[in-house]
């Protein structure tokens, strides 16, 4: 037996062996072209999502006529209710507000906390919207930012009856009314508005946190966790000294700089939206971006005391998150009814109570107030901890300091997500 | 030895039909792949192409579309997302890698000493994919937490620094594809080493090679298809892994994957999008191609 | 006659030298043993956890829901009592499985046949199907995903069960097609003419040689095509619309935390799926033990 010393037997025939020759090439090539002349065809046909234009006149969805026909017909037996998770009373196996709904008015309400992140979930459901099919959403609620804007712009949302909201015209808190990004509230009620500040874990933190600084101090490298979001984008912002609301494309440039700054450091553990809240409760991160509600009701709720929420001192953001109806929409009647359920004043005081974000029904603080008075024990330091939060019923300081999103057109859009994507997502 | 014959039937023929010609024959396999290509046809190939025009067009989700034979688009997408790529390269050779040195040896020792209960160890092994891979991966997050019980403990008994991260890394987001991918590393090697005669190995012996030439020259050549189609279906799922990076990465350990579906889905960029997922779909095709010739073995698809 | 033999004790005592039985003993008694053991446990180990999870107990204060907590809080089985408490998990995982259910029938009959084409004919166009099929299994997810997402939108599909189910029988084909083939080329051809010497017609030859040979390869088809379609995540995120499937809720739920009934379903559907696997092989076993008939 020869030892040979170049290419093994075995090697060398399976190495050897026909695989593609030309001629399938070409018959590869010959698929190909054919396939080309289909896809041309298809680009005919508008790949690619162009949007359909509502339609307009008499019978236009949300015109006069158009809901007078739908309440005719009555409410569907069923609501499809779509919302963020842990924002609405919730006890142990039943939802009280909407038992209460049910019980009221005979519908069914199908709750799904499907939406974890404005993006995320606008990006689920705009292929329907964009076709100009169902959704399978009746209610959705949507933060005023971006999303929302663009759903406005692209007429995907359904103009409401203004006469099927007679709770929200009697109780609904000023500042939610008639605003700047849905004048009138033609398309959008409020649901609940939020803070996004820092929370920190004083079990490992010594010291009062006060600024976005100490989101780049190396002694918490590995421990800090950021949003990956426009709440982000606002807030360094905020930290080099703009205004959110009116900031130029050099100012967003600075922001970009020193996020990509406290990234380059490497302190920053992950970019999340909804899932910091899991992260910042296992202790992975000790300081993190956070909404209000959240960490109240960590603190109370799961006697998480050691978590602090704080307003940073440049500023933090006060968002809205709206419930509307898509286009589509197969229970608009049912669904106005749910919308406006929220706005009488016991209902609204239920929701805040267990949510722990600012209401917009200014009535509810009394009614919070008075079950605190009632109750007794660990219950009555809950309801009175949540009466007295600064974060629920905003005292005037607080509102000082906040700012809202910036509006963006459309070409403003491609340039701030070109800027500040890379950074959540690079 | 001669086959018997049976008297009785000496002198009659066999039915019509039996071997060969007819029509019916000839067609067999037409109809046979007919319906399965058709559906292929539908939802795999005019898709693809429809991808492939979109990112050929101009415009944007709002406006709609050109198909305007818009090559500039491809250059602008390597240049902004050239460095994701060549990070996913990077990973997924390395979960390639770690994969078939993971599998191999179970998949041997499974094989060739697995005896009567091979098909229950191949299971024991393959069991826990039986469990959604989202849910596996969440479950990793908890046990690679850093205060977890698995950590924290190791930090209480001090093996560990107390300042030790690994979730939110990049060798979490290796460690999570690997994990992952396993089955689709072990099933086609144990295959392949199944499929090796064992009496090969007895004849290299009885010619005197030792154990570890009879594995070196016998065995692993015999298996290298099995080693060719587990890394190929390692490589290409774990190039274009997404979810790992998701939910077990941090800053700096996003691939290709999270691009394209951020892009997608989020951005609504569907020329980008579909220019950078054409990108990568060409990479693994030619890529898979290149090396089935290098290696040599029967089949493209084992 | 001893010194006849010397030179085969020589010969013996030779082999033994090179082919020292110890360390062939340690590798294969201790090493590789061990070692695909420990390997089995490490792929274990997060179902362990999962499992063990899904009795721990939640803190539960003022109407909060359930979230699994990674301290340990308490043995309990009140998730699995109140396993169907949450509808969004219910309907992701009926959706789920319905999907699974229904894609994977459909993908092991179209399959199958595709496998039978691939491995007994020669046909023209073979080359292109083979390349076609691992042009599907070497696509990536995403890029299948994105392009039938690009596909649905354009023909005005609307997204959900439809399209779901659509696109899994789409990804499962290759996969039953290519365990079929495999199956049928390892098959004896001569075993069907011998049913058509004894003058089966042809389709009787497949149904009653042909089939029953085939049937495990058939069968691992279907469990593949069922197992991708379940646990299926990127292609399911572009397609499924509204209808929302276990995996994809799983993520989404998972940002604010998971519901223990979660780990509850997830651990019922693998013991079961576990069982009816073991309970498979072993029987396997079992009738590989009883000698062949004639």
């Amino acid at each position: 037996m020869t030892e040979s010393r170049k290419i093994d037997p075995s090697f060398l025939r399976g190495a050897t062996m026909r695989r593609m020759s030309r001629r399938d090439l070409f018959r590869y090539a010959g698929v190909g072209a054919g396939a080309l002349s289909l896809s041309s065809i298809l680009a005919a046909c508008g790949t690619g999502g162009e949007t359909t234009p509502p339609v307009t006149g008499a019978d236009a969805p949300g015109s006069t006529e158009w809901w007078a026909a739908r309440n005719a017909e009555g409410p569907g037996p069923n609501v499809n209710f779509t919302n963020w998770p842990q924002y609405i009373d919730r006890s142990n196996k039943t939802i009280p507000t909407l038992d209460a709904f049910t019980d009221a008015t005979e519908l069914e309400v199908t709750y799904r906390t499907d939406i974890s992140d404005n993006a995320l979930f606008y990006a689920q459901i705009r292929p329907a919207l964009e076709a100009g099919q169902e959704t399978g959403h009746d209610i959705i609620v949507i933060t005023s930012g971006k999303e929302l804007y663009e759903m406005l712009d692209l007429g995907y949302l359904l103009p409401l009856d203004p006469d099927l909201h007679p709770n929200f015209d009697a109780n609904a808190d000023p500042s939610v009314v008639n605003t700047s990004y849905d004048p009138g509230n033609a398309h959008t009620l409020a649901w609940q508005s939020g803070f996004t500040g820092i929370a920190y874990n004083t079990n490992y933190i010594d010291r009062p946190i006060t600024s976005m600084e100490d989101l780049k101090d190396p002694a918490f490298a590995g421990k800090i966790g950021m949003m990956g979001n426009d709440d982000a984008a606002t807030l360094a912002l905020l930290a080099v000294g703009a205004t959110p609301e009116t900031s130029t494309p050099e100012e967003w440039q600075q922001a970009a700089d020193w996020l990509n700054e406290q990234k380059d450091s490497g302190v920053v553990r992950k970019y999340f939206v909804q899932d910091y809240l899991t992260a910042f409760e296992n202790e992975d991160v000790w300081i993190t971006l956070a909404w209000s509600g959240d960490i109240l009701i960590d603190r109370l709720y799961f006697g998480r005391t050691e978590f602090e929420f704080v307003i940073p001192d440049e500023g933090g953001v006060l968002w809205t998150d709206n419930m509307c109806i898509p286009q589509g929409a197969t229970n608009p009647v049912g669904a106005m009814m749910l919308m406006d359920w929220y706005f009488q004043p016991d209902i609204a005081a239920a929701l805040t109570e267990y949510n722990n974000y600012v209401s917009p029904v200014p009535a509810a603080r009394d009614l919070v107030e008075a079950h605190a008075a009632a109750a007794t024990g660990a219950e009555a330091e809950l309801l009175n901890a949540v009466a007295t939060s600064p974060f629920v019923f905003p005292t005037p300081e607080i509102g000082e300091k906040v700012h809202s999103y910036r509006v963006l057109s459309v070409d403003e859009e491609q340039q701030w997500n070109d800027l500040f994507v890379p950074i959540w997502q690079g | 030895m001669e086959r018997p014959v049976r008297s009785d039937l000496a002198g009659v023929e066999p039915p019509e039909g039996r071997r060969g010609g007819g029509v019916g024959k000839r067609l067999a396999p037409y109809g046979l792949l007919a319906p399965a290509g058709v559906w292929q046809a539908l939802f795999f190939i005019v898709p693809m192409f429809a991808m492939f025009t979109l990112s050929l067009s101009t415009g944007s989700s709002r406006t709609g579309y050109n198909f305007d034979w818009a090559f500039a688009n491809y250059p602008e997408v390597i240049d902004r997302y050239g460095q994701f790529f060549l990070r996913s390269f990077r990973n997924a050779s390395i979960v390639t890698v770690l994969g078939l040195a993971l599998a191999y040896p179970a998949a041997y020792w499974i094989a060739f000493h697995g005896g009567r209960r091979k098909s229950t160890f191949l299971l024991l092994l393959l069991l826990p994919f039986f469990v959604s891979f989202v849910i596996r991966t969440l479950s990793w997050s908890f046990i690679l937490s850093d205060e977890g019980f698995v950590l924290g403990t190791l930090k209480d008994i001090g093996v560990l620094p107390d300042a030790f991260q690994i979730l939110n890394t990049t060798p979490a987001v290796i460690g999570g594809i690997t994990y992952n991918l396993l089955p689709f590393t072990t099933l086609p090697l144990f295959v392949a080493l199944d499929r090796i005669d064992k009496r090969l190995v007895e004849a290299a012996s009885d010619l005197y090679a030792s154990r570890r030439e009879a594995f070196r020259k016998v065995v692993f050549p015999l298996s290298l298809p099995g080693v060719f189609a587990g890394g190929l279906l390692t490589f290409i799922p774990a190039m274009g892994d997404y979810v790992n990076a998701d939910v077990l990465g941090g800053p700096g350990t996003h691939m290709i994957g999270n691009q394209i579906q951020q892009e997608f889905l989020l951005q609504r960029n569907y020329e980008r999008a579909s220019a950078l997922a054409f990108i990568l779909m060409l990479m693994m095709v030619v890529g898979a191609i290149v090396y089935a010739r290098v290696l040599g073995t029967e089949d493209i698809t084992t | 006659m001893s010194a006849a033999l010397e030179p085969l004790e020589r010969a013996v005592a030779d082999y033994e030298a090179r082919t020292p039985n110890k360390p062939k003993k340690r590798w294969t008694r201790f090493v590789l043993p061990s070692y695909t053991g420990l390997l089995i446990f490490y792929l274990s180990f997060p179902i362990f956890v999962m499992i063990l999870y899904s009795f721990n107990d939640s803190d539960v204060g003022f109407g909060t829901s359930p979230r699994v907590k990674l301290d340990w809080l308490g043995f309990t089985t009140v998730w699995y009592r109140q396993l169907l408490d949450i509808p969004d998990l219910t309907s992701a995982i009926t959706h789920s499985l319905i999907i699974a259910f229904t894609s994977a029938l459909v993908a092991t009959v179209l399959g199958t046949f595709l496998g039978l084409a691939l491995g007994r004919y020669r046909y023209r166009g073979k080359g292109t199907t083979d390349f076609v099929l691992f042009l599907n299994i070497s696509a990536p997810e995403i890029a299948l995903a994105a392009a039938l997402a690009a596909f649905f939108v354009s023909i005005e599909l609307p997204r959900g069960a439809v399209t779901a189910f659509f696109a899994h029988v789409m990804f499962s084909i290759p996969f039953v097609a290519v365990t079929v083939r495999a199956r049928v080329q390892g098959l004896d051809r001569s075993l069907e003419n011998a049913a058509m010497d004894l003058y089966a017609s042809p389709v009787a030859a497949f149904v009653k040689v042909t089939l029953p040979l085939i049937l495990p390869g058939i069968l691992a088809g279907g469990m593949l095509a069922f197992a991708l379609s379940i646990d299926d995540f990127v292609i399911t995120n572009f397609v499924q619309g509204p209808y929302t499937m276990f995996p994809t809720w799983v993520l989404g739920v998972s940002r604010v935390g998971i519901p223990p009934q979660a780990f509850g379903m997830a651990s019922i559907i693998f013991v079961v799926g576990a069982t009816i696997a073991l309970a498979n092989v072993v029987a396997g076993n079992r009738k590989a033990k009883t000698p062949a008939r004639g």
